[in-house]
């Protein structure tokens, strides 16, 4: 390598930092949800996410180990008329002051510390609060030393996931409380028929699929139609009405909400899955028809013509070349409105609140409090994986559509 | 033009136009009319808006529901709101598509860098909503900071801030500006890059050749070229942001001075219909000098054609 070369990578240094950082940056928010549906509760709301990898701090341990342990032992049974791993015995000094009081109280005449610094902070009544202040971590540690306290694991586990499919919004984990039994009511049968628990997110990823599929099918059929008659065919007014089309399409859909809904309910549509697969059709009709009809009438006039001088009419053009044609054009069509369904919040919480569809389901889950990360971080995920899937997987037919004119939002 | 030869009857192009056309009136056309219809009337939707006046306070008779919508303090910040996210968000978007569409360009892994900016366009506002919510946390009861930016501050010493529920307004519109430019991006960037890849290299070369610098490549002969896409993008976002709803309604539902007129709209829905339309008869208003654009620039675009 001569020197210009080096001269040249090295000059480009800054340019890959700045498109790394940026990517970095990008990615650090979804990173970070991602972890975290795989924490435990106690483990999200003890350390932030980026500590996943880090031992979890063990409080008490050390100050057990410096005062305690010397006749006690590390694991609390040396002892067997004060064994600190029976749960009976700890129970009482769980809280601070208590396991104060209670050192304080010589056995055998001696001081219960043998530590010569602990014993002084223990003894000296006008230093209560700090001693209070420093035994409080031990009486966590023999806690757990007893089974009465949990230590923080910050291993990863799927529950969160598993509650969250199921709806499970108890304070243990839908699994444990299937285990023991303990506060499982009449909502959970601890079988696989909870998974169709009308509150959980497997039930809501089925009503997504229902909703969505339809209401992508639909409006490509019925604008394959139209975009074949704009195209190739001739009728009065077809000029003034492609253009409103292409108005129609940034009609936003707060517009038509209530008027749709209040039809609805006189037509007993309300709640029905057909009832918005149809407004999804009607939403999705003219950017489909625009992107459709601009596709068909870039292709060569000489196929047509051919085809119709072989004796064909205008069915059979369009189902035998139209159509077989603009697959690429129907495939970024399908994506869009594949991802557009799937995202949708408004439409389903307005004209499908029965029957809660994923986003739906989530925005249920929150807690203004914020005390289920945990699970909203894995039902957010589960939200996320067939549109980011279909994304990965189709992304250039997704771009061919972009740049075809999209101007739905 | 349809050729001569591809003969049809008069009723053809009716019945291939039927399905689509009878969809779209019934649910385009109809409820745009019933809005208007409904905007006129009280929250229920039986008689004039002109009930809801209030005998000694000003009054636009039927058009009550627009005297809300256009002078209620909770509206006017909406309205503000919503041209604050317009000033301020989208050039933001826009420039931060543009940026990393040129930069992207000179390196190798550009497809793998520019997939991992557009992946927050396959996600839901709902889960992008969770995602940032769970960024923006703050922790009051003494606990460790687990939202990233305040355990960053809080690594620096300072003092953990609300990005959500601040005292300060503009913060917490800033911090939704930040999830609205990581959502879009990727879709700016997407679309302006393939225009800058369309700009003919020997033009750029040319201009290498005779000494000007990368800077003025740039701003001489690519943007200038680009002009009409970076057009189209921002009048793509204009109407993202004129309905920008979800964002707001997951993250903070319009609160702490967030609101904006589509999560206004939706809150009036159930509990006051003739102000929920007349606020998206507003809405539609808004849109309409993008839908003469779009227009325009289709009439043009058929007549190159």
């Amino acid at each position: 390598m001569n020197s210009e070369r080096i001269k040249k990578l090295l000059g480009r240094i800054p340019l890959h930092l700045v498109i790394i950082g940026m990517v970095a940056l990008w990615l650090l928010p979804t990173l970070g949800t991602f972890v975290t549906s795989f924490r435990s509760r106690q483990a999200v709301s003890a350390s932030g996410w980026w500590n996943v990898l880090s031992t979890p701090p063990t409080p008490g341990r050390e100050e057990y180990a410096a005062a305690c342990a010397s006749c006690h032992g590390t694991a609390g049974q040396a002892l067997t008329e004060a064994d600190l791993s029976e749960p009976k015995v700890v129970e009482s000094y769980m809280s601070s002051a208590r396991l104060l009081g209670m050192l304080r109280e010589p056995i055998d005449g001696q001081s219960h510390v043998e530590d010569p610094e602990w014993q002084a902070l223990i003894e000296d009544t006008g230093r209560t609060r700090e001693a209070l202040d420093a035994i409080a971590p031990v009486s966590e540690h023999i806690g757990v030393l007893a089974g009465l306290g949990q230590a923080v694991d910050y291993g990863l586990t799927a529950n969160n996931w598993i509650d969250a499919l199921v709806g499970y919004k108890g304070t243990a984990t839908y699994q444990e409380d299937c285990a023991t039994g303990v506060s499982i009511s009449g909502k959970f049968d601890c079988s696989a028929s909870d998974l169709l628990n009308p509150e959980g997110m497997a039930r809501a990823f089925i009503n997504t699929l229902l909703v969505t599929i339809p209401s992508t099918a639909l409006p490509i059929l019925f604008a394959a139609f139209a975009a074949y008659a704009f195209a190739w065919l001739d009728f009065k007014g077809r000029t003034w009405m492609f253009a409103l089309l292409v108005g129609l399409q940034i009609v936003p859909l707060q517009m038509t909400l209530v008027p749709i809904a209040q039809l609805y309910s006189k037509l007993g549509l309300q709640s029905t899955f057909l009832g918005i697969w149809l407004f999804h059709t009607g939403f999705g009709l003219p950017y489909a028809i625009y992107l459709l009809r601009n596709f068909l009438g870039g292709l060569p006039r000489d196929l047509f013509e051919s085809i119709y001088l072989d004796g064909a009419n205008h069915w059979t053009a369009f189902w035998k070349l139209a159509i077989p044609l603009s697959v690429p054009a129907i495939g970024s069509l399908a994506i869009f409105q594949f991802l557009w369904v799937w995202n949708d919040l408004l439409v389903a919480i307005i004209l499908l609140p029965a029957s809660p569809v994923l986003t739906y389901q989530i925005t249920n889950l929150i807690d203004p409090r914020g005390g289920n990360w945990h699970l909203l971080t894995a039902a957010a995920f589960l939200s996320m994986i067939v549109p980011m899937a279909v994304f990965l997987a189709f992304q250039r037919y997704f771009i061919r559509g972009l740049l075809a004119g999209s101007v739905k939002g | 033009m349809v050729p001569k030869i591809m003969k049809q009857g008069t009723l053809t192009p009716w019945l291939y136009l039927f399905g689509a056309l009878a969809i779209m009136a019934v649910f385009i056309v109809y409820p745009t009319i019933n809005t208007i219809r409904l905007s006129l009337m009280d929250k229920t939707g039986t008689q004039s808006a002109a009930v809801d006046c209030v005998p000694g306070e000003p009054c636009w008779g039927a058009l009550e529901n627009y005297r809300y919508a256009l002078t209620n303090s909770e509206m006017t910040q909406a309205l503000r709101n919503n041209a604050l996210w317009l000033l301020f968000m989208v050039p933001a978007t826009v420039a931060a598509g543009l940026l990393f569409a040129v930069l992207t360009d000179r390196v190798r892994y550009e497809r793998l860098a520019k997939t991992l900016i557009f992946l927050p366009m396959a996600i839901s506002f709902v889960g992008a909503g969770v995602i940032w919510r769970f960024m923006y946390i703050l922790e009051v009861g003494g606990g460790p900071q687990v939202g990233v930016l305040n355990a960053a501050i809080a690594a620096l010493g300072r003092q953990p801030i609300p990005w959500l529920t601040n005292s300060n307004w503009l913060v917490n519109n800033i911090s939704l500006w930040i999830v609205g430019v990581w959502l879009w991006a990727g879709f700016c960037m997407t679309i302006l890059s393939a225009a800058l890849k369309a700009v003919p290299e020997e033009i750029l070369e040319a201009a290498r050749v005779d000494g000007a610098t990368e800077w003025q490549v740039f701003w001489g002969i690519m943007f200038p070229i680009i002009l009409p896409t970076v057009t189209v993008v921002t009048t793509t976002m204009v109407i993202n942001i004129l309905k920008v709803f979800d964002i707001v309604f997951v993250m903070t539902n319009g609160l702490s001075g967030t609101e904006t007129i589509a999560n206004r709209m939706f809150k009036f829905i159930v509990t006051n219909q003739g102000r929920a339309m007349a606020i998206a008869v507003l809405l539609i208003v808004l849109t309409i000098p993008i839908m003469i654009i779009n227009v325009r620039r289709f009439r043009e675009q058929e007549r190159i054609r």
